[in-house]
């Protein structure tokens, strides 16, 4: 029953976003970009119940702050750099997040289901 | 520049909240005046240095060195924070009665206000090292002159809620007044505390026990003005995680437990000299 479940999920997810499972077999990796100070994708779905490494991938020259109050998360960002940000396991829901340096157009949000 | 200003206020405004309460709370000390604006200004120059130091500190401990520095910036505030409300708790009745108080207050108050600038110091430059990332990358990007009047603006509107905050206190009748400081620099540990479980959780070194505990950001959002104020006062998260929880209530339970345990020194006693 369980190994159904998680298998229709994960089946759900590589049809739907960007997963990178290949460095932590154990955690689920979610891949976002911020490109002229805008979030790629714009909408992530991750599954409900499950711990995700959130890696935000900054290209733009300038730092950026990764802040989300719903996720109850912030962390900058350096320009040209990577960062990690662990959440959930999160209840079915929408999770907006922002990066707070550019707040008009660096905007998104997690939707767990 | 609007947004400059209410970003810098935002940030400002945690360290100006502290700052107005540390202020009040060491009103009786001689030294006082001096101790926090070295503090402030050793914080002030500590912002520079890590915000240029920033990528690099991203980079340690694979990639969790910016989680693990606020943790331990945060930890070291609420061991200060937590001699500091033992340490009133063994001189208020010295400082209420405040004819008695100084000559004994004079030797030890030096080290407790040193404690307290130090807190001073780590809190801005916890909050001003983000501000200085913004500013830098926000100039390098042009307008530098809306960046520099927004930010002049929100500081200024950040100390002065500060200031505000401090002179709020000092309306305290002095028979309340030190307990009631007191406790507020309590609620200022434990929110720490609740602060230091978000960051090793979100660096994945604690589990988050649920998350969120509770939501109650339709009642008191944290974007809003009161409901940061809260979160810097008094530890307010609109949804924190269980370990958020267990980090602020055993703080406040270690802390009220130490300052129970803690005997108020006997007014008749001789000032002690080591």
């Amino acid at each position: 029953m369980r190994f159904s479940l998680s298998k229709a999920s994960r089946l759900l997810a590589v049809l739907t976003l960007t997963v990178d499972l290949s460095a932590h077999a154990d955690t689920r990796e979610v891949l976002l970009v911020i490109r002229d100070h805008v979030f790629v994708p714009g909408e992530v779905k991750v599954p409900a119940g499950e711990k995700i490494r959130l890696v935000v991938d900054n290209q733009d020259n300038t730092a950026e702050e990764f802040e989300s109050h719903e996720l109850n998360r912030e962390k900058v960002i350096g320009p040209k750099s990577k960062a990690s940000i662990f959440i959930g396991p999160l209840k079915p829901g929408r999770y907006p997040f922002f990066g707070e340096f550019h707040e008009k157009t660096a905007r998104g949000a997690i939707v767990a289901e | 520049m609007f947004a400059a200003a209410l970003i810098v206020l935002r940030e400002t405004l945690e360290a100006a909240l502290l700052i107005g309460i540390v202020a009040a709370a060491t009103r009786a000390l001689p030294g006082r005046t001096r101790w926090l604006a070295a503090g402030l200004l050793a914080g002030l120059a500590g912002s520079i240095a890590v915000a240029a130091g920033a990528e690099r500190v991203s980079t340690w401990f694979d990639g969790a060195g910016q989680e693990i520095f606020n943790a331990a910036v945060l930890g070291v505030a609420i061991a200060m924070l937590g001699w500091h409300v033992i340490w009133m708790r063994v001189h208020a009745r010295e400082l209420a009665g405040q004819a008695r108080s100084l000559a004994a207050a004079v030797g030890e108050g030096q080290r407790e206000l040193s404690a307290l600038a130090l807190v001073v110091a780590l809190t801005v430059l916890r909050e001003g090292s983000e501000t200085v990332l913004f500013l830098y990358s926000s100039a390098t990007a042009g307008d530098w002159f809306g960046i520099a009047s927004g930010g002049a603006i929100g500081l200024a509107g950040g100390v002065l809620i500060g200031v505000g905050l401090y002179a709020g206190l000092l309306r305290i009748p002095l028979r309340w007044f030190f307990t009631a400081t007191n406790a507020l620099v309590l609620l200022l540990a434990a929110g720490m505390a609740s602060q230091m479980a978000r960051f090793l959780v979100q660096a994945d070194l604690l589990p988050s026990l649920a998350t969120p505990l509770w939501n109650t950001s339709n009642w008191l959002a944290m974007d809003s003005l009161p409901g940061r104020v809260l979160q810097v006062i008094a530890g307010y998260d609109a949804n924190p995680s269980g370990m958020q929880v267990v980090f602020y209530t055993s703080t406040l339970v270690i802390l009220l437990g130490a300052m129970a345990h803690a005997r108020t020194s006997p007014t008749t006693a001789p000032a002690s000299h080591p």
